[in-house]
């Protein structure tokens, strides 16, 4: 009997992963190693409604169990793998136990960064990336008054928003001289900004932390480069995300620092190993692109997991990526990088918008503001090789689908 | 508890009991029907949760907000008289028997 397929990694690309091979044919059996004890469930709730108390514990889970045991995968929960080897084929577990392989795919996400600081391990300072980190926060969240957000990235500014919303004093302290800065141009940081600004968040740019005092092994404050110590009970450390690449390259794949060059059907350098998610980044040329989102993930496993039942092949994606704030609901297709013009549709002040990015003329991406059915309309213009010239996209009485169906091919 | 039908696309039936409160696309996902893809997880941001509901049923529910009716005109599957998202359908006692079809595809 085949060994079959190990995934490494039980959520949003190990899943995708298991479902896809499954779904293209492969008959083989199929097992999902995972180091978290629950059921594979969504993150992106975790910085947004669990805070607020929206989304409670039932509605995370992924998949129901029966489901996995109707696709014939089997779960390993609660257990990390601490090394592969890839000659024999064998992943080896933290408890000693050894699974085989013909096929083994990485889908081990990414962690979230800490701060080498003084004080950084005092108790009330928190990162965010599991349902068990939330936890802890979720409970922090109840007696803080005072916050200091370190980082402003989108799960930093989540969570600012629950916790001002909360009647927490909160302070986001970014490193860059912009929100943002690397997830976001600056035409949507700047309304970003505004809007946390205008309900009471103390934005920082250009200002790293520095140092963080506590007493009794609590945190108390946290002093950073602008000379000013902010008193805080509750810091969040939300500096980005690193993949989770070791075992990748401890095995020799190759990688860039940890994170695990797949080609565009997640294919890895070694014909038997794929990867998808957050621990994979892609070639575009000299640069390396590594994506951190719900559709990656997805895309990524599903093109991973065709790969594995045979039958590879390369479709054509727009990423995207949603934020949700205050009732603020941020989207943003396509690819900003390189932009060199971009239009406002719509009016900024009324709070439903859409912002689109050209390169040389040609639609590369949009974000959109309160517009979720123009954000699906804009996923197929950035697609679409017809895409649309800057002054329709700004004029508000042009009907954005008639461009679609306009380049719809003839066939 | 109220209960839900799924209708597949090969016309088989899935009966789930759904709690009150709780969306016909959490019922569908925490009960392994499948064909509902639910990426964004019920946040109105990907349309991959599309039903059609049946015709018996469709003036029984709350109407569409701005952004689903939006949003439905996006669908993978085609939009029919029926379309809606059922992340954004809530069940209650009233709505014991509901019968929804999952379209074609999803994305
Ligand atoms: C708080 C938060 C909010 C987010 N919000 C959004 C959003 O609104 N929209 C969006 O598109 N994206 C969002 N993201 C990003 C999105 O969640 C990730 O891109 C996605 O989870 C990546 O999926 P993945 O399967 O690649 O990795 P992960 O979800 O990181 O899962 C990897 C899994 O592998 C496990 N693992 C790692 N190493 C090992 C090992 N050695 N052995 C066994 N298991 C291992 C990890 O513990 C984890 O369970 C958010 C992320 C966070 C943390
Ligand atoms: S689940 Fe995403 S819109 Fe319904």
């Amino acid at each position: 009997m085949s060994d079959g397929l190990v995934v490494l990694g039980a959520s949003y690309a190990g899943v995708q992963i298991a479902v896809s091979a499954r779904e293209s044919g492969y008959e083989g059996p199929i097992a999902i190693l995972g180091d978290e004890a629950e059921l594979p469930y969504q993150r992106p709730p975790l910085s947004k409604g669990y805070l607020s108390g929206k989304v409670d514990d039932a509605t995370l889970p992924l998949r129901s169990a029966g489901f996995y045991e109707e696709y014939r995968i089997k779960l390993h929960l609660g257990t990390a793998a601490t090394a592969v080897d890839r000659r024999g084929r064998a992943v080896v577990l933290a408890d000693g136990t050894e699974h085989r392989f013909d096929r083994l795919a990485f889908a081990t996400g990414s962690r979230a960064r800490t701060l080498s600081l003084p004080g950084a391990d005092l108790d009330g300072v928190y990162t965010l990336r599991s349902l068990a980190d939330a936890r802890q926060l979720l409970a922090a969240m109840r007696t803080a008054e005072r916050a200091v957000v370190v980082g402003g990235g989108y799960i930093g500014l989540e969570v600012a928003s629950t916790l001002v919303t909360a009647g927490c004093q909160v302070t986001v302290l970014e490193a860059s001289d912009r929100l943002l800065s690397r997830a976001a141009a600056p035409p949507l940081a700047a309304f970003v900004t505004e809007a946390h600004r205008s309900r009471g968040v103390e934005v920082v740019t250009g200002v790293q932390a520095t140092r963080l005092l506590g007493e009794a092994g609590r945190v108390t404050s946290v002093e950073s480069t602008d000379h000013v110590s902010r008193p805080a009970n509750l810091v969040l450390v939300a500096a980005g995300a690193i993949p989770n690449g070791e075992l990748a390259v401890a095995s020799g794949l190759a990688c860039d620092q940890t994170a695990i060059i797949v080609d565009a059907c997640g294919r890895t350098n070694e014909p038997e190993v794929l990867a998808a998610g957050d621990c994979a980044a892609t070639r575009q040329g000299a640069a390396v692109l590594r994506l951190e989102s719900i559709q990656n993930a997805t895309d990524q496993g599903r093109a991973a997991g065709k790969a594995v039942a045979g039958r590879a092949e390369e479709h054509p994606v727009v990423p995207w990526f949603w934020s949700d704030q205050y009732e603020l609901k941020l989207q943003m297709a396509g690819l900003v990088a390189g932009y060199d013009r971009h239009v406002i549709r719509g009016r900024t002040d009324s709070g439903r918008f859409g912002i689109y990015y050209f390169r040389a003329g040609r639609l590369i991406a949009v974000d959109t503001v309160n517009k979720p059915g123009e954000h699906l309309t804009a996923r197929k213009l950035v697609a679409s090789p017809a895409g649309i010239t800057p002054e329709a996209a700004a004029d508000e009485s042009v009907n954005l689908r008639s461009f679609l169906k306009a380049a719809q091919p003839a066939s | 508890m109220p209960e839900v039908t799924y209708v597949a696309t090969d016309g088989s039936e899935r009966k789930v009991e759904v709690p009150q409160g709780r969306s016909v696309m959490h019922g569908a996902i925490q009960n392994g029907v499948r064909g509902i893809e639910a990426e964004c997880g019920g946040v109105l941001s990907c349309a991959t949760c599309h039903v059609y509901v049946d015709p018996e049923w469709v003036d029984r529910l709350d109407p569409p907000s701005e952004d689903e009716e939006d949003m439905l005109s996006n669908t993978a599957a085609e939009r029919r008289p029926g379309s809606r998202l059922s992340c954004q359908i809530e069940v209650t006692d009233d709505l014991n028997g509901l019968r929804v079809q999952i379209p074609e595809t999803q994305s």
